[in-house]
């Protein structure tokens, strides 16, 4: 069980560094997309917005980092 | 996806993600091989590997059964996630905030743990458990960007060729040097490939939620020149707004 669980929680911080920009990222993503399904936002909009999305948590992230070392 | 652009891209994605993985597992069985012998250090890494093997005969095929519109947005959600991951700490240690990963330090650390063990009963079966763990855990994350990188447009092939590649490039160095290939820039790589896979991820999402990119494979060249950029970007200003956090770590 023991390599299980070593497997496990190595397979999920292969996708979770930083939990803040991991759920930052998944909040944008998700707002995005229920935008784009529910709010009728035009898809390639949305696309954009994630770009810029994503490069604005990466920014946060790693002045965070920064600041506290 | 169909074209010259995206099978490229595909390839090296694949080969240089694999190559830094399988570089951080090769480190741990040379330390096994070289402190406490070969034996368990290849048994190690052959189990892991024949374990590896199985669970991507076993599951791959359900990814078939998986609507490819939803596997390309969860697929492009799990690579924004993977990638900035990369990229995040690749840009903390090009703006000098956090050390370099050292490939000599991990090959002393995983020795000195190896010497204490030495006169253990257990220590040919602990030595090759290190080996195992090592090979899996490195071998999850390759079979992980050969299954994103090209599951998504069809190209898995292409990308399980340039793991492949990796694969044989380190071993023949390795197997030649005989030591931590402590010389490799592996922040490079690791700035490179986190560039990749985000932009990937965020070319596949979009794609998840039909935004249909302009130019369809060359935006995702696009893409990446725009996280490039800002990545650069965002290196040099840490560097300058931030020169305390730098301190002796600058490179």
């Amino acid at each position: 069980m023991n390599i299980v669980r070593l497997a496990v929680r190595e397979f999920i911080g292969m996708f979770v560094d930083d939990g803040h920009l991991a759920l930052l990222a998944l909040l944008l993503i998700a707002a995005i997309t229920a935008a784009v399904k529910f709010l009728a936002l035009p898809p390639l909009f949305g696309g954009t917005l994630l770009l810029i999305g994503c490069l604005a948590i990466l920014v946060q992230s790693v002045r965070r980092a920064a600041r506290h070392q | 996806m169909t074209g010259f652009t995206p099978i490229i891209s595909t390839i090296i994605a694949a080969f240089l993600a694999s190559f830094v993985e399988v570089v951080e597992a090769f480190t741990i069985v040379l330390a096994v091989g070289v402190t406490r012998s070969w034996r368990p250090a290849l048994v190690g890494a052959a189990l892991a590997l024949a374990l590896l093997a199985s669970l991507v005969l076993a599951f791959g095929p359900l990814l078939a059964l998986v609507p490819i519109t939803v596997l390309q947005f969860v697929v492009g959600v799990l690579l924004i996630l993977f990638g900035m991951r990369w990229l995040r700490k690749a840009i903390l240690r090009a703006a000098g905030v956090i050390a370099l990963h050292d490939e000599e330090a991990a090959f002393s650390g995983e020795t000195a743990v190896l010497h204490r063990q030495a006169n253990d009963r257990r220590a040919d079966y602990l030595a090759g458990v290190a080996a195992f763990k090592a090979v899996l855990l490195e071998g999850v994350e390759v079979v992980f960007i050969v299954i994103a990188v090209g599951a998504a447009h069809g190209q898995t092939l292409y990308a399980s060729l340039g793991a492949l590649a990796a694969f044989f490039l380190v071993m023949l160095i390795g197997l030649a040097l005989h030591r931590p290939l402590a010389r490799v820039p592996e922040n490079a790589l690791k700035f490179v490939v986190g560039l990749m896979l985000t932009s990937f991820g965020i070319f596949w999402t979009g794609e998840g939620i039909d935004a249909h990119w302009p130019g369809d494979d060359l935006a995702l060249l696009a893409i990446f020149a725009i996280v490039a950029l800002a990545s650069f970007t965002i290196v040099r200003w840490l560097r300058s707004a931030y020169p305390a956090a730098i301190g002796g770590l600058a490179r």
